[in-house]
């Protein structure tokens, strides 16, 4: 089973980005036949450099890239110190989820008509400051990407946490808590010194993958990054979209530069590591007891509420608009209301839901078949995952997307296979499986290896004991892992763009595209329904194992 | 009808074996008894006769349960019932069809299965449980339950492993005569490995004290 697994993998993953990244380094050289470049040579490269702004794009990337991936390391870890001992297993699941549920889309444009300036916060200013009209401020695609920082660290901080809270089950975090502090240790020092450097190797491959997305995002750029120069992501979909296809040439070289990119940052990552973990332990032997750092738990507490609220406002801001008719300066809710934008988009809305809600379902779907598949494989083989095994799983999070989908789709154009509906269910299966693959591996590793052998003992061969004790008793993790590859299929912007060869409308190509529009009703409209749908795939996670199990007292609690 | 282990030796890997090679045959009915200090290998040598052993042991010897081989066995095949400390009841199943998952299969059409349910419980004194969570039992309704949804997989023979260590002392007797009662009847071998002396005695049949191996006594 495990050997058809691992086959359905090398064939559907590896083969294909490998593939895809060849094509696309081949024409990033000046590589590609089918649109008559067949001289090899650094021309594109030259092209590349040779767009304005381009440097100025690439410093901005960095910039918003290390920065949003660090500062939310930093704010998550001390939130989960500052949280932790009212924040277990799953009350924070509950807590994070509609942050981790709401696709980076939506959450932009939220954030996006709250930071705007006729967004709420200016207008709560306005009496304050006497504004009788919006600011003229660039608060939204600002020149140095706060905006889009600030976007980038709503989504990653609460995954951050709920990655850190999961790790922190498999290291004694009480003992070691009540020793430090029984030696004198302040709170936060305890953290700092003991229970972070534990942390960190369970934690550094999440890290990467939210490194990697923040610095190859195409949606957030486009929504709340500067426009010109955009992000570098953004730049070369624009390339690659433009109507002169002899451009596809330096938006190749550009995906590769996008893919060195992210390679340096790894390395710089590393670094950071290596020297702090020197420094750390000097500090660590120094022995201060470090009680002042105490209020930055404080702090990071505050912090977080914020972002909590910020968070919320935006999801709010997405649902008010979509109803909102006049809404005049300065008014805190709209004057009038309407179903206009709904009705109004009513077709469209329900054909791009319709699909999305067919691709997200049909994604999932294949990702938990094959995590089922290589979980029982792993058990029936007895042996534990290598760790090539669990580079592969992460692989397509760590490359950026756009480094290997363009070579993916112009393989495939050569092939004969045209873009469609199921290019582009199994684009979003390569990034939708490893996050139900990781979600479903810890719950599975956990359940009592007893009840297996109990049944084997009654008789019960490997089939039954798979489907009548194993599946049943993990519903709620499996119903979890399935809700957050449904927020993972619907949040998907750039694989249905580049395998769809735009012909596939979902509810995020549609809301990215109308958030560059000026109707915010409609745009609200498409957000609130792009957020709605993950939502109820976590409810329904929720509800589905509590309903089932509802007289099965062992099973409760069991839904993180 | 007897389980015979024939110089049994089981070593992990990298390290000397667990304990001196054991021979041992159990008749029909008997119940043997292996004791032995913590880290010895008692649980592991039910799992390697039960057919769960870990990969990282190299079992050497052979077992025999009524001359069939059962080291060639995967578990499923092996008829050799298990009960364990905790009862290890199947926690999304009420307690009537945990006892279902164990009836044999030969046992067809659904009344009279519910009919052979029904009676297990009986004997078990949990009528009227049929339905209900096995979260919400005792320790002794869960025990005597675990018990019953062995028999009715109708094993060859049957492994306890500590079944009574976690019960109320006033509790444990009366579970352990029920235990007994059961194998007995059924005429089947019975292998338990347990710290109480207690458990040895009414047992009443041959005791093996492990030693692991190297050590002076």
């Amino acid at each position: 089973m495990r050997g058809l697994v691992l086959a359905v993998l090398a064939f559907g993953l590896i083969g294909p980005i490998a593939a895809g990244l060849w094509v696309t380094a081949r024409a990033g050289f000046g590589l590609m036949p089918a649109i008559g470049a067949t001289e090899a040579g650094l021309d594109p490269w030259a092209a590349l450099f040779g767009l304005p702004g381009l440097v100025t794009s690439l410093k901005i990337t960095a910039f918003t890239g290390v920065v949003s991936t660090l500062l939310s390391l930093v704010l998550a870890l001390a939130l989960t110190a500052a949280l932790q001992p009212r924040l277990s297993g799953g009350r924070a699941a509950r807590l994070l989820a509609p942050f981790l549920a709401i696709p980076h889309a939506a959450l932009a444009i939220g954030l996006a008509f709250v930071l705007a300036p006729s967004g709420w916060i200016a207008r709560a200013l306005a009496p304050v400051l006497g504004l009788d009209r919006p600011p003229d401020l660039a608060l939204v695609g600002d020149p140095w990407g706060i905006a889009l920082i600030l976007g980038l660290m709503l989504k990653e901080v609460p995954f951050l946490m709920l990655v850190s809270l999961a790790a922190l089950t498999q290291i004694p975090l009480r003992q070691h808590l009540a020793t430090g502090r029984s030696l004198g240790y302040g709170r936060a020092a305890v953290w700092l010194k003991l229970i972070v450097p534990q942390l960190w190797p369970l934690i550094r491959l999440p890290v990467m993958v939210v490194l990697a997305y923040a610095l190859s995002t195409v949606e957030m750029g486009l929504i709340l990054g500067p426009s010109n120069p955009p992000v570098l992501a953004v730049l070369l979909t624009r390339l690659f979209f433009a109507p002169d296809t002899a451009l596809l040439l330096p938006a190749s070289a550009g995906a590769l530069l996008q893919g060195a990119l992210v390679a340096v940052a790894f390395a710089l990552l590393w670094l950071i590591e290596r020297a702090l973990a020197l420094a750390g332990r000097m500090w660590v032997c120094r022995g201060g007891r470090g009680r002042g750092l105490d209020p930055l738990l404080g702090i990071a507490h505050a912090l977080g509420f914020a972002a909590i609220t910020l968070g919320g406002l935006s999801m709010l801001a997405l649902l008010i608009w979509s109803f909102a008719w006049r809404w005049p300066w300065p008014g805190a809710l709209p004057e009038s209301w309407s179903l206009r934008a709904w009705t109004g988009a009513g077709p469209g809305l329900a054909r791009a839901f319709g699909q999305t809600l067919l691709i997200a379902l049909a994604t999932t779907g294949i990702a938990l078949a094959l995590a089922v598949a290589w979980l029982e494989g792993e058990d029936r083989a007895r042996t534990p995952r290598a760790a090539w095994a669990e580079a592969l799983i992460y692989l397509p999070l760590l490359l950026p997307q756009i480094a290997f989908l363009f070579g993916l789709n112009a393989g495939f154009l050569r092939l004969g296979l045209p873009g469609g509906l199921a290019t582009v269910i199994w684009a979003q299966a390569l990034f939708v499986f490893p996050y139900v693959m990781i979600t479903l591996s810890d719950p599975w590793r956990a359940l009592d290896p007893r009840l297996t052998r109990a049944a084997a003992s009654l008789g019960a061969g490997p089939w039954r004991r798979l489907f009548t004790v194993k599946l049943p008793v993990l519903l709620a993790p499996i119903l979890t892992a399935a809700a957050i590859g449904v927020a993972v299929s619907v949040a998907q912007y750039l694989p249905t763009l580049f395998m769809g060869t735009g012909r596939i409308a979902t509810l995020t190509t549609e809301a990215v595209t109308l958030s560059s529009g000026s109707d915010r009703r409609v745009t609200g409209a498409y957000a609130t329904l792009q957020m709605a749908l993950p939502l109820a795939a976590y409810a329904a996670a929720f509800l589905i194992p509590a309903l089932l199990h509802r007289d099965r007292r062992a099973l409760k609690g069991g839904a993180a | 009808m007897s389980l015979v282990l024939d110089r049994i030796t089981l070593q992990p890997a990298g390290a000397a074996p667990l304990f001196a090679p054991l021979s041992l045959t159990i008749g029909p009915g008997e119940i043997a008894t292996v004791m032995g200090p913590s880290g010895v290998g008692k649980s592991t040598l039910l799992d390697a006769i039960a057919g769960h052993l870990a990969p990282a042991f190299t079992l050497t010897g052979a077992v025999t349960l009524d001359g069939r081989d059962l080291l060639a066995l995967p578990a499923e095949a092996r008829r050799v019932g298990l009960v364990f400390q905790d009862a290890v009841l199947f926690p999304h199943l009420a307690v009537g069809d945990n006892l279902a998952f164990g009836l044999t299969a030969t046992v067809k059409g659904h009344t009279a299965r519910r009919a052979a349910v029904e009676a297990a419980l009986a004997q078990a004194g949990l009528s009227g449980l049929h339905d209900r969570d096995p979260a919400s039992l005792s320790g002794g309704q869960r025990a005597r339950a675990a018990l019953m949804r062995s028999l009715l997989a109708e094993p060859a023979a049957l492994l306890l492993d500590e079944p009574f260590s976690k019960l109320d002392a006033n509790l444990r007797d009366e579970i352990r005569a029920f235990t007994f009662a059961h194998i007995r009847a059924r005429a089947i071998p019975a292998l338990m490995v347990t710290h109480d002396p207690a458990d040895a005695e009414a047992a009443a049949g041959p005791v093996i004290g492990l030693t692991s191996q190297g050590d002076p006594a």
